[in-house]
This record gives C-alpha cells, structure tokens and sequence, in this order.
C-alpha cells in the first residue's frame, strides 16, 4: 500500500507539486479580480518571488523561511510602485501598468549576471515540497473563505459589481485596491519561492506574458463566485494536458481560447456556486 | 556621431509613432484597451515578407499588401471577439480579457504555423544604398520608413480631424448613443475604425521588420510594451499625444543604447510608462478621456 | 442652521453648464424637493453632493462639516446617503447581504474576520439584525435570502432605500425613487418615505417628476432649469412661481403640469 503510494508519487512528483503552487497562483489572481480589477502581472511577481527566494538561498544559504518571507515581500514592494499610482485610475491602467511589469521583469532577469542571465539559477535546494506548497494552499483557502464572509467580502464584491454604488456605501476603493494588489502580488511571490525550491532550475523566460494569461486564464474558467472556483480551474488546466496528451503541445492556445469562451459564454465559470457573504 | 544616432533615433521614433496612433486610435474610438493588435502588427510583417518572397514585389507595393490583411483580419476580429459585449455593454475588462485570451490563442497558433525563427526580407530589398550628408549615412530603406510612416500618420490625422467620416467617428467615440441619434451607423464606424487602425498596426509591422530586418510571430508581443508606454506617455486615446511620445522613445532608446549601454534601452519605455503613471496620469497634454474612480 | 448647505455650486463639462452656481439649504428634519424639466442638471448636482463628481466651483456642507474634495466613502462616513436614478443595487448578492453592506462604515473588524473572535462575531450579529429590521421597515423581510437582481422592480427601489437607510445617514439624497413605479407602488412609496421623516426624523433631499408625488410629500422645493436655480419656496409658493410655470410649459418638455395638485 505504502509502496504504491511511493511509486505514484514518485512518478506524478512534478503534477502534484504544479497543481498545488498553480493553486495559489489561481487564488492570487482571484483577489485581485474579486475587487475588480486585473492584474497581468501574476507571472512577473511570481518571477519575483522565486529570483528572490532562489538567490537567498542559492547565494546566502538563507534558511527556507526567510526566503519565503522575502519572496513575498519583494513582489508587494514592487505591486506598490508600479500598481500603486494606478489604483485612482480605471482598471485598464492597471493592467497596462502589470502588462509592462511582466516584460520588463524577463528583460532585467535575462540580462542580470548574478541572476545567472538568461542561463537562469541552478541547483536550488529542495525545500519545502508538498507539505509546505499543500499547507500554503490550505491556509489561503481558509483565509480567503473568512475574508468572503465578511464586511471585507461584501466591500469587494459590491465594488466589482458596482463601483460607484460601492463608493457611496462607504467602501474606500483605493484601499481595497491597493490591499488587494499587494496581497495577491505576495502570494504569487510565495508561489514562485515554492515553485523554484521544488524545481532546482528557474530561467529568465518562465514568468512571461503566457504564464500571466495562463494565471488569469485558471480563475475565468473556475469562476469567482468562491475561492474554490479559481483553484478548481487550475487544477482541471493542470491536469487537461497530461490526460489529454494530445493537446499538450497546443497548451497555450487552449488556454486562449478558454479565456474568450469563458467571458464570452460562461461569465461565472464552471463552479458558479457563489460564497455567502455574512459571517 | 551624435547626429546619425538622432536619424536613427527619429526613424525608429517614427516606427513606434505609428504603432502606438493606430493603438490609440483603437482605444479612443472603442474604449478597449485591444491586445490582438500586437498579432495585426505581426501579421503585417508577415504578409509583407509573402509578398517580396512569394510574388516578388518590390516593398512600396508589399507595404499596402501587408496592411490591407492586417487591416482586413482586425476587422474580423473585432466582429468575432467584441460584439457580442459591445451589445451587452460589458466593463472594459471583460473586453480587454477577450482580447488577451485571443491573443495568447493567435500568438500560439502563429508560432505553430509559421514557426518562431527569425526571417528576412530578400537582400534585394535593400539594394538602393544610401546617402551621405556629412558624416551622417541615410539607408535608403531609412528614408522609406520615415516617409511611409509620416505618410500614413499624416494621413490618418487628416481623416480623423478633417474629414466627414473623422467626424463621425468622433461623434461615436464621445457618445455612441447620441452618434446613433444624429443617424450615424455606429457599427460601420467601429468597422472604419477597426479596419484603420488594424492597417495602421501592420503598415507599422511591416516598417518596423524593415527596421532591424526580422520578423518572428512574437515581434508584436515584444512591441506592446512600446506602445502601451506611448500610449500612457501620450494620453489614452490622444492621437497626437501618441505621434510625439512615440518619437520621443525612439529617440531615448537610440541615444541610450549609443551612450549609455543597451540593456538599459530596453528598459526606459517601462521607466517612461511607470513614471507617467507616477506624476502625470492623464499623459502628455493632460486631457485624455480617462474616467476617474 | 440648515443640514445641507450648497453655495456656488457649478460643473462644466466640456463648455456646457450643467450646474451653474446653485445655491441650495435643506433644513434637518425636512423632505426637500428638486424639481425642474430634464437636463436641468439635477442629477448632476446629486453627483456633486455625494462626491461622484467634481465640482468645477462651489462648496457643499453637511452641518458644519465642510465635504468639499472629499471622496465619496467619506461623505458616507460622515451621515451622506443615497440611491441611483437607474437602479443600482448589488444584483448577485442576496437582499440581506446588499443591506449589510450599506453597514460597511459601521463596521470596523479587519483582523477579526480571519481570527472570528468574539467581537467579530457580535458586530456580524448585530449588522445582520440591523439590516433585518431595515428590511422589516421597508416591507421586504420575506425577501432577505432571495438574489436582489431577482425581485421586482418596485422591491429593487425599496432595497436601494434599505440600503441607503443601513449607512445611519443623517441625509438621504433619493434621485428619482418613484421612477417606474405604477400608481400602487407609488403610493406605497410615498407613505415610506413620511415615515423617514416623521418616525426616523430623516431628512431627504429627492429628484422627482412625479409632481403629484413631489406637491403632496415635499415641505420645500428648489426649482432648477438649465442649471440654473428659478425658484425656492414651499410647494403652494413655488406653483404659482411665474418662472416655474414658464420653464415647464413654455418648453414642453413635461408631461406632468406642476397645477395639477396633489394627491390624497
């Protein structure tokens, strides 16, 4: 029992690993969304998260801790410089301003030597693994299910419906936008920091712009009426390439056109089911 | 030197100009911010590259070809992906979603199709030498750019502000409702409007795979960042706005690369787009149609 | 003194003058009225009031508070409340839920809704209770669980009066709440909007076309056309006002003539 156990974990190692940190990606972008707004900026951050992680690490022989605490930091540092002068303005500047974050993210790792240029970093220790992708998984879940069900949560799901009509009920809509922004940048950055301290190798062309659509692309197919619909949609985009072998190599175009049907004709995702808003 | 790097500098300033008034122009009239316009850009260049090498024309008849695809395909597009939320007046974002899934699809499949190595123009293309004034060199392929490029920009400022037609697409721009009103199809003018500025995007393709003779399905990926900083630079929607901030970033970049060093080129739109962001929101001239919160 | 106090409150947009200096007092305790043909710039001024817009000129004061530059989640926080001319409820929420949130400046937990301590779950409570003895008041207790988006329009407009009322204004502004209502619901309506009044001791500043509804209710009206302010009195002054009679029938542009009295 325990033997097959091994041996299926052994052999599906790096799906089990991607399902979990494809996870959290869905759910930072599912805080942005849920104040709606958009952020393309998912990859850069978590990018970030895992340059940060990785050369602590690699370089400094941080313990795991730090690094994951630094790799959210840095990536809410960065939200704040380039989102935080976005956030008085519509949604589009926001996500023009993220858009611009992601290239510019792979122009400076690709050209920073002590990065490893665009060989990228090798030979990152393993830490964390399943425990510490699965735990952060968890506790996300369960945070982001009590912040639903609260004023929180009823604030962000007015000012997605209506902003103005949530302006005038007393929500701070910068704020929330702002908080929402740095959260989720944070927790792409720990995604990032898990990611790379399971993969050993991390390169400068991981986090681009179709890393980013594939973030976005995990919360429009599961939805964000509850924070279990953006991870159900990365887990089944996860998986659909392994049981359809076929459609590996057209991954990317799946993806893409996931989005437009997805806003197109199924605006509330496969899990439509929405989170009640009280306490 | 200083001065040949100002000729190089105000020709790919002229380059980014086009690209970014056609975007502009796109997001003034529609008020989608629409990523597939980096794929009409790409398809532009490519359409053109069939022509030289399929057909054997010279560049001033593939230049036209290259466009009117481009021009042709964005219309399509626009039907296929915009429509639909147009009629139920979706947010912006929605729209903005729809476009970034279809491009990430097209990007895809054009680098399926066609293949992600770079290709270039036949060598025949660039035969015609170049002048000299001074110590300042002219590729005749440079003089074909800026003049191309100042051609259309010229031209689509006239139409826009001085024409009939530019009328109407001004009224639909400021209120579709009230355009309707007057007796303007306001489906039509989108068409115009989507067909011009898919045609200005890969008339810019093709300049801008002229410029540095290469062309890849994910050139237009790698230009966007450009246009979304000239765009911003110049004010949303702000045509003349985005002729000024598109050369202005040709020049920074030209004279960057020559003095300071070429990594940092690559960077200083990003730095133009986070600073105007920073200190003047609103773009150049301040008067662009974006809606506070 | 009076509750609301605009002086020289102007909006330009783009060289048309929507509201063009206007002065305005709204006495507590009081319904006043803002009648005037369309375009007379009466949403317009609601905008500014509650800090949607901008004003090109002008201030407003809520009391002694001056609200000038401030955004609209303060005037909130400050006793500013109101509701849309095109309905604009949270349509996905559930009716108990869109009044809960009209509680948002009431409540203050942040680290609590992860840690559902004590306190937390004592504010929730007590918001929940609230929003439920608003629906009571309004007439929609049945409907609490129900998906707002989902209830007739006329309960929609109660809902978006709810929800006002759970801000704990000190002024309502209501920009047409008798907007698509038939003769039953508006009567209905008008006796909801007395008993703000004369139970809750509110005070509400309303945009309305229904002169019937506007004569009979209102205890002051200000008149406006081409935003500009014609007249200001009570109803009985402002009928017979000369310029009020001119604005409404010399230009057609109303179906309702403000003669024609109230209703019972």
């Amino acid at each position: 029992m325990w033997d097959a156990l091994d041996d299926f974990y052994w052999t599906y190692q790096s799906l089990i690993h991607g399902i979990g940190v494809n996870g959290i990606l869905a759910l930072s972008v599912y805080v942005v969304l849920a104040v709606g707004q958009l952020s393309l900026g998912q990859a850069a951050f978590m990018g970030v998260g895992a340059y940060t992680g990785a050369l602590l690490s690699v370089k400094l022989g941080a313990p795991f801790a730090v690094s994951m605490l630094a790799s959210a930091l840095v990536p809410a540092l960065l939200a704040l410089v380039v989102g935080g002068p976005t956030l008085r303005l519509t949604g589009v500047y926001l996500a023009i301003a993220t858009i611009g974050l992601g290239e510019i993210t792979r122009i400076v790792f690709l050209n920073w030597d002590y990065a490893g240029g665009a060989l990228g970093l090798s030979s990152i220790p393993e830490r964390g693994g399943v425990p510490a992708i699965y735990g952060t998984l968890a506790v996300l879940l369960i945070g982001l299910t009590l912040v639903a069900r609260s004023r929180i949560g009823r604030a962000m799901e007015a000012m997605r419906e209506d902003e103005a009509a949530a302006g005038v009920m007393g929500v701070n809509l910068p704020r929330y936008r702002l908080v929402a922004l740095v959260v989720s940048s944070a927790m792409a950055g720990v995604a990032g920091c898990l990611s790379a301290h399971v993969s050993s190798f991390i390169g400068p062309n991981e986090y681009g712009f179709e890393t980013a659509v594939t973030i976005l692309s995990y919360a429009l197919l599961g939805g964000i009426g509850s924070p279990l619909a953006p991870v159900l949609g990365s887990t089944i985009l996860t998986l659909l390439p392994e049981v359809l072998r076929p459609l590996a190599d057209f991954r990317l175009m799946v993806n893409g056109l996931i989005i437009v049907l997805a806003v197109l004709f199924m605006p509330r995702g496969i899990l439509p089911w929405r989170i009640a808003r009280t306490g | 030197m200083l001065e040949q790097q100002l000729v190089n500098g105000v020709v790919l300033g002229a380059t980014y100009a086009l690209f970014a008034i056609g975007f502009t122009l796109m997001f003034g009239v529609m008020g989608v911010i629409n990523l597939t316009y980096g794929v009409y850009f790409a398809l532009g260049a490519f359409a053109a590259l069939w022509s030289t090498q399929a057909l054997g024309l010279p560049i001033w008849a593939a230049l036209p070809i290259g466009a009117l695809i481009a021009g042709v395909i964005a219309v399509i597009l626009d039907t296929l992906l915009l429509t639909r939320l147009r009629k139920a007046k979706a947010p912006e974002l929605a729209s903005l979603m729809v476009t970034l899934g279809a491009t990430l699809f097209l990007y895809a499949g054009m680098a399926a199709a066609l293949g992600t190595e770079i290709r270039r123009f036949p060598a025949e293309i660039f035969s015609g030498g170049a002048y000299s004034l001074g110590d300042v060199r002219v590729g005749t392929t440079q003089i074909l750019i800026l003049a191309a490029a100042i051609v259309l920009m010229l031209a689509l400022l006239a139409l826009v502000r001085g024409s009939r037609i530019g009328l109407a697409i001004r009224a639909v721009a400021e209120n579709p409702d009230a355009a309707s009103l007057m007796g303007i199809n306001g489906a039509l003018m989108l068409r115009v409007v989507s067909f011009l500025s898919g045609a200005i995007g890969g008339a810019a393709g093709v300049l801008v795979g002229l410029n540095f003779n290469a062309i890849q399905p994910f050139m237009g990926e790698h230009m966007m960042l450009r246009g979304f900083a000239v765009i911003i630079v110049g004010g949303l929607g702000d045509l003349r706005g985005a002729l000024l901030a598109g050369l202005l970033l040709g020049l920074a970049e030209v004279l960057t690369a020559a003095y300071l060093s070429s990594t940092l080129k690559d960077m200083i739109a990003f730095a133009l787009l986070v600073a105007t962001l920073w200190f003047r929101p609103l773009g150049l001239f301040g008067r662009a149609a974006a809606k506070r919160a | 003194m009076a509750l609301l106090t605009v002086q020289g409150l102007t909006r330009r947009f783009q060289g048309l003058v929507a509201v063009d200096s206007v002065d305005l007092a709204v006495e507590p305790g009081t319904v006043h009225g803002l009648i005037g043909p369309n375009g007379a710039g009466k949403t317009t001024l609601f905008n500014l009031v509650s800090g949607v817009l901008a004003p090109s000129a002008g201030s407003v004061r809520l009391g002694d508070q001056p609200l000038d530059g401030l955004p609209p989640y303060r005037r909130t926080a400050l006793g500013l409340a109101r509701t849309f001319q095109n309905i604009r409820i949270f349509s996905e929420m559930t009716v108990l839920e869109n009044v809960m949130t009209g509680r948002h400046t009431q409540l203050s937990s942040t680290w609590g809704v992860l840690l559902r301590g004590s306190g937390f779950r004592a504010e929730e409570r007590q918001a929940k209770a609230k929003a439920r003895d608003l629906l009571a008041f309004v007439g929609l207790s049945e409907a609490a669980d129900a998906r707002a988006g989902d209830l007739p329009y006329g309960d929609q407009r109660r809902l978006e009066i709810a929800r006002a009322l759970a801000c704990e204004p000190r002024l309502v502004l209501l920009d047409e709440p008798a907007a698509g209502m038939n003769p039953a619901e508006t009567h209905a309506l008008l006796g909801l909007l007395r008993r703000l009044r004369d139970e809750r001791g509110l005070t509400l500043l309303l945009v309305e076309h229904d002169m019937p509804l506007v004569m009979s209710l209102c205890d002051r009206l200000t008149v406006l056309n081409f935003g500009r302010r014609i007249a200001d009195g009570t109803p009985a002054e402002v009928r017979a006002h000369p310029a009020v009679i001119e604005a409404y029938l010399g230009t057609g542009r109303h179906e309702v003539s403000v003669s024609r009295g109230a209703v019972s």
